[in-house]
């Protein structure tokens, strides 16, 4: 390949200016499908399952089979449409989005065209530093997902060089919500961030929603960046490039600034930008062109004979509209000023994607201060070490109990890592764990006096420096003592007692 | 007459009688039939698939139900034919096309299904133009069926199997799908009773998609009684149809038994009553009217102006909407598939299994859809087309102001030689002319025998279309008229029909030739 | 409106993926230009005042309730008409294209 040539970022920005439009696809977490009444893999309850056992006649296309809509998808997406400050279509229709693909089922996709669920929104995105943009929202559509395909012989599972793909179909007619920007202009440098902020405004959310699992490592959300420059002062925009397959946060920035470098170095050699498809490479950090726009992209929209149109009733649109959570960012704002964080904690806990946690840590009883503590400090760690989520590691509940137990003297600081450690590895509650493990603090100061006149006993030149005044000395016997209790003792109350000790020993 | 023969010629109206009295069990019921199909069903070629074995079973089972004391519907134990466009668990389906070629289903149409429960015993199915395209079952990639009236005629399309299949008294009941004609057709060319009924009326699940909003199953049957009883079996909602209408129906066989014209008026759509019709189809179906306005009903003439261009709607809509329905024919499912010399890629071997498993008839449809949908070209002609059926449902409107069903002949020919038309596809789409706008409005119709052409001495048929809904109206006509003609000919016209056992040996002959 | 050309049917034919002879395009495109002829009437009367139909009988909101049914089918039934399986998934041969 080519060596691909990248202007530099900041003299990208001097000469052009990026304009940005993003898809995001988010797969609904309801009990079926879209048009399907087989178990839907975006649930949470049956993720994972086993190749073509998800699937009724509809999933796989079979002669004769017939769509019929999810009534709860429609209610999800209408709620998410709302959440997203557009208008509710008074009437919305499905279309068929005509091509051949061997992981499309009927080889035409149930969508929306001319009359999506959701148009004209808005939605309040902030960046790192607390500065906000609104997107503009075109339109939001339902959908259904496709199969999954996966390719033998050849290179590492791509594509190019298989010998064959299997197929597994479980995946196809999962509800999407297709989410459509408009063109988003005034970015400027920030539209890497931006486009970032974005897609986790929308995971936030859809998660706020109750309508997805919205992992994107799992493809409950995916993204395609629609990047184009136009020179600075010009009117037209630039041809644009659809990026795809972006899916983690750290991509999305990455993909938007590459194409940012990649097609200014093009203009400003008066090249020309190609319309089409790339495709990103986490491992390279880099796109490959796709498929030129062409002819094949005739999708033969018609409107769907098998499906009748929806017509969401008002009375149920104003129901919803009521039932919404607060957004995102407002909630943010709200909570921030609650805690009373410092940006830099806020920062924190929103780049880790752990405000709810926190939220529902501190609503289960923690202090703000302890909950934004464990989380971002030992759970995030032990998150990295695991490479998985946070998140995922231990409930709100178990971590506010956690808190509650070392403020209660309960646990040290020490033994509730301990505590937290048997919670991830799925042993109980923390109550269970001190339990099991006898893990609870010392507290008895005759067992720790006892300790204390054993070790001064046994190490008399550190006796003779405490009794010097060279108080740090004690340390040493402060060691030995938390030693000689395993750790389960309070070491400030150690302390204190070995200063007393000392003083008394004659 | 021998027993099995008697049996053979009952209506199922009255085979269900001697059943329901045990005069006659359904295992010898069954069997007749099977042993009719074994004679003569080498001539005409009714059937894709006879699964003997199967329906005595089912007729088994329904003798021992009844025999047990359980409660059974009216028309358990009677034998019937299903169409190949229905898929059935257990029995192949194909859709009378090569790409589907021995694909069992791994589940049932949902008439399909209702029949099943009501004890009707499934004998086979039947054949009809390759994915239900055409009017002479001559698109069939198994080969054409022949009119028991004449083996070198055509029996109407595309569910000539059905209709033979109940002409040939190979079975009493058959169903039938009707997309722009292909129950009411036949039954014109075969002289049987077939009917389309209200689109939504029965459910489309497991009917093999031609055009999604123009396609109905239905009734094929010898009498209009019995297509009534046919009718309240597999009518009613269906949650796996979002187009099933979720009203309940009245009772279509108490419609005919209490059939009366009086009063009735019915209208002459005078686009349809032409010379552009054969000479002999017009006289019978002007006796017909005579016939029933003697009889107290009033003929009107009424006007369709539009009518005349649902044909060309018709065959724009149809196969667009064919084109996306059949895109799932592409060899990674079910079906065949066809892997170009040497390998290919995914798209390669799509391409050629669609190439090797579609007829002609087909790949023209698919085609023309592909066209009509396209970039620049959906207002034009799929848009447009949409906007002419506005107008016919309109012309629909205003006639049904006036009057309660309409008449017209149901085809402008009877019966014509296979071969005939084959090479001319738009001499073949002009067969629908008189049927095609009830598919483009939704609304039922139905076609039953009127006589014999005195030019050839082939069967005509008369069709009545209601209002979207009204289906009964056309079983008050169709029963009236059935009853009045019935006794002007002195028994059934199918009476007249010739003995097939003479042609048999012919027909073998040939075939060994 | 504009004639059908051999290029044209080629392109539909590659859209609706059949692979279509020289032969058969040639043919199609004579038929093509036929019947377009004879259905091109609709757009006399297709004017702009006359909504669309697409459904012959207007309905709305039918909705399923979100409830898994036994429609489901098991692995052995989803593939039993697979011209090639692999285990419980279907089998395709190699992919021209790219990742949709």
């Amino acid at each position: 390949m080519a060596r691909v040539e990248l202007m530099d970022y900041e003299q990208a920005l001097e000469l052009f200016e990026p304009v940005i439009g993003l898809e995001v696809h988010v797969e609904l977490n309801t009990e079926t499908k879209m048009f399907s009444p087989a178990p839907n893999p975006a649930n949470e309850k049956y993720h994972g399952a086993a190749p073509n056992t998800l699937v009724s006649p509809v999933c796989l296309g079979l002669p004769g089979s017939l769509p019929v809509v999810n009534g709860e998808a429609v209610e999800k997406s209408i709620s998410l449409g709302l959440a997203l400050g557009c208008s509710i279509a008074e009437s919305s229709r499905f279309a068929r989005k005509n091509y051949f693909y061997p992981d499309l089922a009927k080889n035409y996709q149930i969508s929306q065209y001319d009359e999506p669920i959701a148009f004209d929104g808005e939605v309040e995105v902030e960046l790192a530093d607390g500065r906000t943009f609104q997107v503009p929202i075109e339109r939001a559509h339902m959908e259904e997902d496709a199969g999954k395909l996966t390719h033998v012989g050849g290179a590492t599972g791509r594509i190019q060089g298989a010998e064959y793909s299997l197929v597994d179909y479980n995946r196809a007619g999962v509800p999407l919500v297709e989410i459509v920007t408009r063109p988003i202009f005034g970015a400027e440098g920030d539209a890497p961030e931006l486009a970032k902020a974005y897609v986790s405004t929308i995971r936030d959310i859809a998660i706020s929603l109750g309508i997805s699992e919205a992992r994107m490592e799992r493809g409950n959300l995916r993204c395609d960046a629609n990047v184009s420059l136009r020179p600075r002062g010009a009117e037209k925009l630039g041809t644009r490039t659809e990026t795809k397959n972006v899916n983690s946060f750290r991509s999305i920035e990455r993909a938007v600034r590459y194409e940012i470098q990649r097609q200014a170095a093009i203009l400003a050699k008066g090249g020309a930008i190609t319309q089409e498809t790339r495709h990103w490479h986490e491992d390279t950090g880099t796109t490959s062109p796709g498929r030129p726009k062409s002819d094949a992209d005739d999708y033969r929209y018609f409107p769907e004979p098998d499906l009748v149109p929806v017509v969401p009733s008002p009375e149920r649109v104003a129901e919803l509209r009521a039932a919404l959570p607060e957004p995102p960012a407002a909630r943010r704002r709200r909570l921030k000023a609650e805690w009373s964080f410092t940006d830099l904690e806020f920062q924190d806990v929103v780049n880790g994607g752990l405000l709810n946690e926190v939220a529902a840590t501190i609503a289960a009883g923690a202090s703000p201060a302890a909950a934004r503590k464990w989380w971002t400090g030992e759970l995030t760690r032990l998150a990295n070490a695991s490479e998985t989520d946070a998140a995922s590691l231990a409930s709100p509940e178990h971590v506010a109990e956690l808190a509650a137990l070392v403020e209660a003297g309960t646990l040290t600081d020490r033994l509730a890592r301990q505590v937290l450690e048997g919670v991830v590895a799925g042993e109980g509650s923390p109550q269970q764990i001190v339990d099991a493990r006898g893990l609870a603090v010392v507290s008895d100061d005759g067992a720790l006096i006892a300790a204390i006149d054993e070790a001064l006993a046994a190490q008399p030149d550190v006796l003779a420096k405490i009794r010097d005044g060279k108080v740090q000395a004690a340390g040493a016997v402060i060691g030995a003592v938390m030693k000689a209790m395993q750790g389960k003792a309070d070491a400030a109350r150690v302390r204190e007692l070995v200063l007393e000790r000392a003083a008394a020993a004659e | 007459m021998s027993h099995s023969d008697e049996l053979i010629r009952l209506s199922a109206a009255e085979l269900a009688g001697r059943l329901g009295r045990g005069e006659v069990s359904s295992v010898e019921a069954t069997q007749a039939h099977l042993d009719r199909i074994a004679a003569v069903d080498g001539a005409v070629h009714a059937f894709l698939h006879v699964n003997a074995e199967g329906a005595l079973r089912a007729a088994a089972e329904v003798d021992r139900a009844r025999a047990a004391g359980e409660s059974l519907g009216e028309l358990a134990g009677v034998p019937i034919a299903i169409k190949d466009v229905l898929v059935t668990e257990g029995m192949p389906s194909t859709s009378g096309s090569k790409i589907l070629e021995g694909w069992i289903p791994p589940y049932d149409a949902t008439p399909v299904r209702k029949v099943r429960e009501a004890g009707l015993v499934p004998l086979g199915k039947t054949n009809m133009d390759e994915f239900a395209m055409g009017s002479s079952t001559e698109h069939s990639a198994y080969g054409p069926t022949h009119n028991p009236w004449d083996l070198d005629r055509i029996p109407g399309g595309s569910g000539g199997g059905s209709a033979a299949s109940v002409a040939a008294f190979e079975a009493p009941l058959a169903l039938g799908s009707d997309t722009g004609g292909s129950i009411r057709q036949p039954a014109h060319v075969t002289g049987t009773v077939g009917v389309k009924p209200t689109y939504g009326a029965v459910s489309r699940y497991g009917s093999i998609a031609l055009a999604s909003s123009l396609d109905q199953i239905g009734p094929v049957t010898r009498t209009v009684l019995d297509a009534a009883l046919l009718q309240d079996v597999i009518a009613g909602h269906d949650p796996h149809d979002s187009t099933s209408i979720a009203e309940p129906w009245p009772s279509m066989a108490e419609a005919v038994r209490r059939a009366d014209v009086q009063g009735l008026r019915i209208g002459v759509v005078k686009e349809l009553d032409t010379d552009g019709f054969q000479t002999g189809v017009r006289q019978r179906f002007h006796e017909s009217l005579e016939l029933l306005e003697r009889n107290g009903a009033e003929i009107v003439e009424v006007e369709a102006p539009n009518f005349e261009h649902a044909i060309a709607a018709y065959y724009l809509i149809l196969p667009a909407e064919a084109s996306s329905n059949l895109a799932k024919f592409d060899s990674v499912r079910f079906g065949l598939r066809v892997t170009p010399q040497g390998g290919g890629t995914v798209e390669q071997v799509m391409a050629a299994s669609r190439e090797a498993g579609f007829g002609p008839e087909v790949k023209r449809r698919i085609i023309l859809g592909t066209y009509a949908l396209s970039a620049g070209y959906y207002d034009a002609y799929y848009g447009s087309a949409q906007k002419v059926r506005t107008l016919v449902q309109r012309d629909f409107d205003q006639a049904f102001a006036k009057v309660d069903v309409l008449a017209t002949p149901t085809a402008p020919t009877t019966a014509f030689k296979l071969g005939e038309k084959l090479d001319d596809p738009l001499a073949m789409y002009l067969n629908d002319i008189a049927t095609i706008p009830a598919n483009l409005a939704g609304v039922p119709g139905i076609s039953l025998p009127a006589g014999l052409a005195p030019e050839d001495g082939l069967p005509v048929g008369i069709q009545f279309l209601a209002p979207a809904r009204q289906d009964a109206r056309l079983y008050n006509v169709g029963g009236a008229l059935e009853r009045l003609l019935e006794a002007e000919w002195g028994g059934p016209l199918l009476a007249k029909a010739p003995d097939l056992s003479t042609h048999e040996l012919t027909a073998t002959e040939e075939g060994a030739l | 409106m504009p004639e059908i050309s051999a290029e044209q049917v080629a392109h539909l034919a590659n859209l609706a993926r059949i692979a279509l002879t020289e032969e058969e395009i040639a043919h199609l495109t004579t038929e093509l230009g036929q019947i377009m002829q004879a259905v091109e009437q609709v757009n006399q009367v297709a004017t702009p005042d006359v909504p669309p139909t697409s459904h012959p009988i207007p309905m709305q909101n039918v909705f399923r309730a979100d409830v898994v049914t036994d429609d489901v089918l098991s692995p052995e039934q989803a593939l039993s008409g697979a011209p090639e399986r692999d285990g419980d998934r279907f089998v395709v041969s190699a992919i021209l294209g790219e990742e949709q």
